[in-house]
């Protein structure tokens, strides 16, 4: 597969290859690119970033992040777990909305602190 | 009710925020955030993808949770802040006229002011794009605000103007609540955002990014049907015979944005016509003594990171202001040679190391930066690559600056590799 | 059954609803669009002409003349924005002098008053930002600027307060003609009639033709126009014309009574009614042709373009009077420029053709004054100040670029007539209009209406119809791979 580093801004056009079983990567100018090429090829990360509906807050909707990187292809199970999902107020500034979203072993954390509205 | 204050800051988004927080820092008690949402974090708030901080945290937050720092280290120092509160003028004598629904009228005679109101979207009548006005054009900032704080689709089938930062997080946050987003289109020949986002947001969902593209009509009366998409030339112009129509119901402007500086005309500020924002030293002080800019509102930022920290800048020279230091010396400029389109500051008026920012004119490969101070090259640093749309920084040392002082002036400019030599 | 109904809530429509509710005459207006102003008096010039241009003995002159002089007196009663700030024509030629001097003759025989003819230095003098390729002008401060749409929403708010019932989105599909009524028809139900009023606009030829007179028809000529920021708003103080042409006034360049620049409008007759979109070719022609009279603007200014259609009649003169072929239909047909301007006479003169027609009995509790919302941005900071004690909303601005509080937004929705779209509140609050271009303000002002009107987030639309704001709730995660 081909692909642009973003590890700097050189931005090198790489290549990654797998033969017999081996990945090799050519294009690159250092150990960074060749790490984040071999990561992109075998496994690519993502960090999922979205927002739900809340009641009762402050916020009418509290932004979430898995809190740490999960792979590409997950995202779409991720994604359906928060179908038509709503919370309540209060919620806290990093508090877990998802453990282990989707089997991934990554909690989905609050990025947002919601207060309650009390009326 | 007419009210004193040391430091004034208007605005609590992020560069509000790092500036009373460094104000507090340099010993000035007397400080009060002017913020008109009903939260402080400004534009952040709704800013949820992750990305910020790398630089000034070593780690990667989201919009809310950068701000949430700066803003709970705020309400733990006590600095006095009030939401709602919205600054409708301030004249040239430091008094601030602002409303606020509890507070009324509220007069705020202020020792200095650091103006932090970021900056605005370009809209589509500036653009001019010709054909119907239906609902479903938006700008991509505002069509954020509706998905992540309100919590609304602004449409199903999405068309993106413009390659910026903004247009690109919106395709992917769009597409990942089911939206078909059908092309980015960038009118220049290069993408002026990250090329991490390029990646992220569009290879990754095979989102076609048309570069030398741009939307020369709306269709849809009452709403969006389509809009027509041309390639242009080298001089941005559309080339006849290259239309197609792309049904779409929703189109997203990401066509640039404008510093917030309404204010600051009034208070007779002198303004820099390229960046859109005040003319300032190194201290980020404006033309008007006591009064100092920083964040999107001076210049329109890439990083938050930059932002703090020159928001840190403007408030050490405010606070130095507040307690009497004013400076007497007088300022040499500093401007925008080959290559460059501009430089911040534009003038220095000391002799501290300080940071040089700018951007480039065009996409550069190689070559060298330079800074001149009367013809001599007195700092000089290789280039892999300079983009319009990544801001760079240059730092000049006490010595440069003499030089620069004694030159009257200095020059930032980009040299290709075989003009080195 | 209802004595008289208006077809068409543009200005002509509202004038005439206004005049009439002055009587104890059972009246109503139907409207096909979601507001009043939503046709060709929510996209013009916004100029109230002294009256030089029109031909004489024609009743577009007739009206011209005698309207503009009601100006002030719509000002003092409906409380709408008009400033006489003057109107030069301006002369770049030896033959355009003569042009001149034709107009002034006309005007003289019109009945204008105060007009002169400028040297070229003289017109700079007044307007220093002129170009200086004018030879010559004619001044005449009669001249006026105005709000079109705000006229409409203050003539109709003020009929509405007076008795008058209006019936928005209800676009007229039949009309028929019984015994000494009419019925007429519209998707929400039948309307019957003695009288009607036919004000519909480019469509006043369709509306004829149902009730059985073809004796005329509308041509839409579409004008194209590029909004200025208010900052250039303040580099121009008069209206300025460039010499009239077959197609009419031609491109003007004219602050608006709102402090912005206006310039155009172009003019192409076209054949579709509902077509008002702009065009590359129309836009660069107004921004070419402006640069004629003021060399100096700054296409960078544009906060926004549009365009509007005029209703041109076949007669080459506005239609006003009861049809000969159908009695009882009354007709305020073919209202191009200087329809704005006209306005005030034409309501007038409808509302005679109307108690020539039945006996129109004074409504002894007509009440002419009309109350605007108190406005934040045009008062002294002392109102300002009592404006928020009040009313705290007064102390929230939504639309930052206008300055328009919560307060008059929600005063907006609660009005005689009905608001309920943006493009509504836009029209009576100006929130919207300003440099963002409702970037700021939309969801907020949304969020209002949610509130106020109990109309849901996802049903609100920008102009009524087809056009909601959003598709759809975000409801978490809905991508598919």
């Amino acid at each position: 597969m081909k692909l642009t580093c973003i590890v700097c801004p050189r931005g090198c056009e790489m290549e990654v290859e797998k033969k017999n079983g081996q990945w090799t990567v050519t294009g690159n100018e250092c150990k960074r690119g060749e790490t984040y090429a071999l990561q992109e090829a075998r496994n690519p990360l993502r960090i999922l970033t979205t927002s739900l509906p809340v009641t009762g807050g402050d916020y009418e909707m509290v932004s979430v992040k898995t809190a740490q990187p999960i792979p590409k292809g997950m995202i779409s199970e991720a994604l359906k777990v928060l179908r038509d999902k709503t919370l309540a107020a209060p919620i806290e500034m990093g508090q877990t909305i998802v453990p282990d979203i989707a089997g991934t072993g990554v909690d989905l954390v609050a990025t947002r602190q919601v207060q309650s509205l009390d009326i | 009710m007419i009210k004193e204050v040391d430091i004034a800051v208007i605005g609590g988004g992020p560069a509000g925020l790092a500036a009373a927080l460094a104000a507090r820092e340099a010993g000035v008690e007397d400080i009060l955030i002017l913020e008109r949402e009903t939260h402080l974090g400004g534009i952040l708030n709704q800013c949820i993808h992750n990305g910020f901080g790398l630089h000034r945290f070593n780690e990667e937050l989201t919009g809310p949770e950068y701000a949430y720092r700066f803003a709970e280290k705020v309400k733990d120092a006590g600095i006095p802040y009030l939401t709602e509160a919205m600054v409708l003028s301030i004249t040239g004598d430091k008094m601030i006229y602002a409303i606020h629904p509890q507070e009324g009228l509220m007069h705020i005679r202020a020792g200095a002011i650091i103006l932090a109101m970021g900056c605005r979207e370009r809209p589509r009548g500036a653009i001019l794009i010709p054909g119907e006005r239906p609902s479903g054009v938006y700008t991509a900032g505002m069509a954020q605000k509706l998905t992540n704080m309100q919590g609304y689709m602004p449409g199903r089938e999405i068309v993106i103007l413009g390659s910026g930062d903004i247009g690109l997080i919106m395709a992917r946050r769009l597409t990942w609540e089911g939206a078909d987003v059908k092309m980015v289109c960038e009118i220049m020949p290069y993408s002026s955002g990250l090329a991490r986002n390029v990646h992220q947001c569009l290879h990754d969902y095979d989102i076609p990014l048309r570069l030398s593209h741009t939307v020369t009509a709306i269709h849809g009366r009452e709403r969006l049907e389509a809009v027509t998409v041309s390639e242009v030339d080298k001089n941005l112009k559309p080339i006849p015979g290259t239309e197609e129509v792309v049904p779409c119901d929703c189109l997203l402007l990401s066509v640039g944005l404008i510093p917030e500086n309404e204010l600051s005309h009034e208070i007779g500020i002198e303004m820099d016509p390229v960046t859109g924002g005040a003319l300032v030293d190194e201290g980020r002080q404006t033309s008007v003594p006591g009064v100092f800019a920083c964040g999107n509102v001076l210049h329109v930022h890439d990083l938050v990171d930059y932002v703090s920290e020159e928001a840190e800048i403007a408030a050490r020279s405010a606070a130095a202001y507040s307690k009497g230091k004013k400076e007497g010396k007088k300022a040499v400029p500093v401007s925008p040679g080959k290559g460059v389109r501009y430089v911040l500051p534009q003038r220095v008026a000391g002799t501290e190391p300080t940071e040089l920012y700018f951007r480039s004119r065009d996409v550069y490969r190689g070559g060298r930066v330079e800074v001149l101070a009367a013809d001599t090259v007195i700092k000089s640093r290789k280039v892999i690559k300079l983009a319009p749309g990544e801001m760079e920084r240059i730092r000049l040392s006490e010595n440069d600056l003499k030089a620069i002082h004694e030159a009257g002036g200095a020059e930032v400019r980009w040299v290709a590799e075989e003009e080195t030599k | 059954m209802y004595d008289v109904i208006i077809i068409g809530a543009g200005v002509i429509g509202a004038a005439t609803a206004r005049e009439l509710s002055r009587f104890r005459l059972r009246t109503a207006v139907l409207e096909a669009k979601a507001d009043v102003a939503m046709g060709s008096s929510g996209a013009n010039s916004a100029i109230v002409h002294a009256g030089y241009d029109a031909t004489p003995g024609t009743a577009m002159a007739r009206t011209n003349v005698a309207g503009n002089r009601l100006y002030d007196t719509w000002r003092e009663e409906l409380n709408i924005p008009f400033t006489r700030n003057g109107s030069l024509v301006l002369a770049f030629s030896e033959e355009d002098m003569d042009t001149l001097e034709e107009l002034h003759r006309q005007g003289v025989q019109n009945g204008v008053e105060g007009q002169r003819i400028l040297s070229g230095e003289e017109a700079r003098g007044m307007e220093p930002a002129l170009s200086e390729d004018i030879i010559g002008a004619l001044y005449e401060p009669m001249g006026g600027i105005t709000s079109p749409y705000q006229v409409t929403v203050a003539l109709m708010e003020n009929a509405a307060h007076n008795g008058v019932d209006v019936y928005l989105e209800h676009p007229v599909t039949e009309i028929k003609k019984e015994e000494n009524a009419f019925i007429i028809q519209t998707p929400l139900g039948d309307f019957h009639t003695k009288l009607i009023v036919n004000c519909a606009g480019v469509q006043a030829d369709s509306i004829a033709r149902m009730a059985g007179d073809d004796s005329f028809s509308i041509i839409p000529r579409r004008g194209e126009y590029c909004l200025y920021d208010k900052r250039e708003g303040e580099d121009v103080a008069h209206t300025l014309f460039q010499p009239p042409g077959k197609m009419g006034k031609g491109i003007l360049v004219t602050p608006t009574v709102d402090g912005n620049l206006l310039t155009g409008p172009t003019a192409r007759d076209i054949e579709d009614k509902d077509d008002t979109a702009t065009t590359d070719i129309g836009i660069g022609e107004v921004l070419i042709k402006s640069a004629m009279s003021v060399p100096g603007l700054n296409r960078r200014g544009v906060i926004r373009t549009f365009a509007g259609l005029r209703a041109q009649a076949s007669t080459g003169d506005f239609i006003l009077g009861e049809s000969k072929a159908v009695p009882g239909l009354i007709h305020g047909a073919g209202i191009c420029s200087p329809g704005l301007s006209a306005a005030p006479a034409i309501g007038r003169e409808l509302a005679a053709e109307v108690c020539r027609l039945l006996p129109c009995a004074d409504k002894p509790d007509f009440d002419p004054v009309r109350e605007a919302i108190p406005n934040f941005r045009e008062s002294d900071w002392e109102t300002r100040e009592k404006l928020i004690r009040e009313d705290p909303r007064y102390g929230r601005i939504v639309c930052r670029c206008e300055s328009v509080t919560e307060a008059e937004i929600a005063a907006a929705l609660h009005r005689p007539l009905p608001a309920r779209t943006l493009d509504a509140i836009k029209r009576r609050t100006r929130a919207g209009m300003g440099r963002c271009q409702g970037g700021f303000c939309t969801p907020r002002i949304m969020e209002i209406i949610e509130r106020e009107l109990h109309i849901p987030i996802l049903e609100q639309t920008k102009k009524g119809g087809l056009s909601k704001i959003v598709t759809g709730r975000i409801k978490g995660g809905q991508f598919h791979d």
